[in-house]
């Protein structure tokens, strides 16, 4: 790509590449962040250039964004610039651009940066998800976001193209500015942030598969549709395997095979390579902890729990969770009071990680019997699997003390 | 004891349904009858001995405190009912508060207090000196709130900014405030049973749960900083 840049852009990617073949040496980790940093400090417009001439696609969210992205790629084709699990910002994406020549790319964009990274990259799909409640104590508020993309959105050219879950009123919100949404009606199973209508704040009235408010804004018709495996777009069905689980993986892919249509893909073709992806950076994949097999489920804010709590099979007996309250998991655990954890009642959970009393408590207070685990040598060891839940830090830490 | 819990669609954004929780149960394990309703904003403001406000962002905050000020909670409070608010149900029920912009909004008057907006937002754990008893929890909010000269806080900062650095929240005959968000009661068990015995104008028996712990593993955390 690099032929195609300006002169500064050029310095910009040579400096990138030197502190990334540095970091790497100096085994500071992938290195793809801090060179992606020092390349947008030498241009700011680094992004913008390193996007020109490529198709791509954004994918963001709350939940499922990485999941999303990774299904996208794998639809796509062989050659697919994205990048990688949580460098989502800027500087993440112009590391994913400048290591690769792709001329198609696939780039996860965390909620509150999406306008920054639609000006930059103008991309030919926005896919968006779903919005809710997530880190309060260091991220704008739900609906402002909502307000933002809707802005952002406004303000683009009129090729761009939008998949849009329509069960989402604030992804509608933001999304209805557009002149081309594909409408997705997939499985939304969290409402608690968009009870209010986010035009008018009156109370949104819903039924089974319908919402409304009476200033008029409601549930839009879609043209992609889940129902169990079956997806259909664009009035075409196709039976869907994916090697991930949950009903919630369902409608991320169909969300996926429509954006991958707009490209150019079949939704034949693309539904049927997701199937390669079984784990994101550890997210669903079994591991092992001494003599245990974990199945690792990753869960960092109440609409992510309460999906994953509800996806749980009855046979899984042993549920784990951990809970941290750092920096990168958001320092306020109340959010443990938006997860219906009253539907474990009759199971037991193990409570693990710095905030395990805080856990402990809420679950003691949803009449869910538990565990304290302040030395890990006391976890039990069944034969089953185990479901270990944990948010994004204590994930973290049990990938590192597992084993693949 | 009937609790009210208004509007959680609007006012809910930070677990706050735990309060709601924490008495509930501390007053059904000792045998004391608790029932919470939820309160919807399409529904009349049913008869409760406790009426609960959580936090919520700026436009909800806007239509609750329209919606209370039309309803009769002031009539119910005048009768005897009991309040207990946090963060932006502290605001409401002021004389006034500001949110998007400095325009200040008309509260229910329920209490000589007034907010307005604090040049920087305050987010992190908060942590005070309740009587005899320590306060934690954690708050996120814009505001500064002051006092009428009636008005005792309801406890003194330790960690944290509260109404203004100094002080947090306020405390009436009938009506507690906090600016710690959500499950305040939960973490606090002291607090929750104070409220239950007043409310309901029992004696409580002891009760003892893992609450105990966090709280105790919260005040040493804090108590260090």
């Amino acid at each position: 790509m690099s032929n195609r840049l300006s002169p500064r852009g050029v310095l910009a990617l040579v400096a990138l590449r030197t502190v990334n073949s540095l970091s790497r040496a100096t085994g500071r980790g992938s290195g793809t962040v801090a060179g992606g940093r020092v390349g947008l400090a030498i241009y700011p417009k680094l992004l913008s250039e390193l996007s020109k001439h490529r198709d791509i696609i954004l994918v963001s969210a709350t939940n499922g964004k990485t999941t999303t992205t990774a299904l996208s790629v794998a639809g796509w084709s062989n050659n697919v610039a994205t990048n990688a699990t949580g460098a989502n910002m800027p500087a993440g994406h112009v590391a994913a651009l400048a290591a690769s020549k792709a001329t198609s790319a696939v780039l996860e964009t965390d909620e509150a940066w999406l306008p920054a990274v639609i000006e930059s990259t103008n991309p030919k799909v926005v896919v968006l998800l779903n919005l809710s409640r997530d880190q309060l104590d260091r991220a704008t508020e739900v609906r402002a976001i909502a307000e933002r993309w809707r802005a952002a959105l406004s303000e683009c050219s009129k090729g761009l193209v939008v998949v849009a879950n329509a069960n989402d009123p604030l992804v509608a919100y933001a999304s209805e500015v557009v002149n081309d949404v594909r409408w997705c009606d997939i499985e939304t199973t969290w409402t608690a942030d968009a009870v209010s209508c986010p035009k008018c704040t009156q109370s949104i009235t819903r039924s089974e598969n319908a919402w409304s408010c009476s200033c008029g804004f409601a549930k839009q018709h879609c043209t992609t549709r889940v129902d169990g495996n079956e997806v259909s777009v664009a009035e075409n069905s196709f039976h869907v395997q994916l090697s991930i689980p949950g009903q919630f993986n369902v409608g991320n892919a169909a969300m996926a095979a429509t954006a991958l249509q707009v490209i150019g893909v079949e939704p034949s073709k693309s539904l049927m390579s997701m199937r390669s992806i079984s784990g994101i950076a550890g997210r669903f994949s079994v591991r092992s902890w001494q003599g245990r097999k974990l199945h690792m489920l990753l869960a960092k804010n109440p609409a992510g729990f309460d999906t994953l709590l509800k996806s749980l099979s009855p046979e899984s007996e042993e549920i784990w969770i951990a809970i941290n309250a750092r920096v990168a998991d958001g320092k306020d655990p109340s959010w443990l009071y938006d997860v219906s954890f009253e539907q474990l009642q009759g199971r037991k959970v193990w409570c693990l990680g710095d905030r395990r009393l805080d856990l402990a408590t809420r679950l003691d207070l949803a009449k869910v019997s538990y565990e304290v685990v302040d030395d890990l040598n006391s976890l039990p060891s069944p034969s089953s699997t185990i479901e270990l839940i944990a948010n994004y830090t204590a994930f973290s830490d049990w990938m590192q003390r597992s084993t693949p | 004891m009937k609790i009210a819990l208004i509007y959680p669609e609007l006012l809910g954004t930070y677990g706050d349904y735990g309060n709601a929780l924490a008495l509930s149960e501390r007053s059904l394990r000792r045998g004391i009858h608790a029932e919470v309703l939820r309160v919807a904003i399409t529904d009349d403001l049913p008869e409760a001995d406790l009426y609960l406000l959580g936090g919520g962002e700026d436009g909800p905050q806007r239509l609750a405190a329209d919606l209370l000020r039309k309803s009769p909670l002031r009539q119910r409070v005048a009768n005897g009912a009991h309040v207990f608010a946090v963060c932006a149900g502290l605001q409401i029920l002021g004389t006034s508060f500001s949110v998007e912009g400095d325009d200040a909004y008309e509260g229910l008057s329920l209490v000589d207090v007034a907010t307005t907006r604090g040049e920087v937002r305050s987010v992190g754990e908060l942590f005070s000196q309740v009587g005899q008893n320590k306060l934690v929890g954690f708050e996120n909010h814009g505001g500064v709130t002051s006092l009428g000269k009636d008005i005792a806080p309801l406890g003194s900062v330790l960690y944290g900014r509260g109404n203004d650095g100094h002080h947090d929240g306020f405390v009436t005959d009938q009506i507690w405030a906090t600016y710690a968000h959500g499950p305040v009661l939960a973490m606090n068990p002291w607090l929750c049973d104070e409220v239950i015995a007043k409310v309901t104008g029992t004696k409580l028996s002891p009760l003892s749960t893992v609450a105990d712990k966090l709280y105790e593993e919260r005040v040493t955390s804090l108590s260090s900083r």
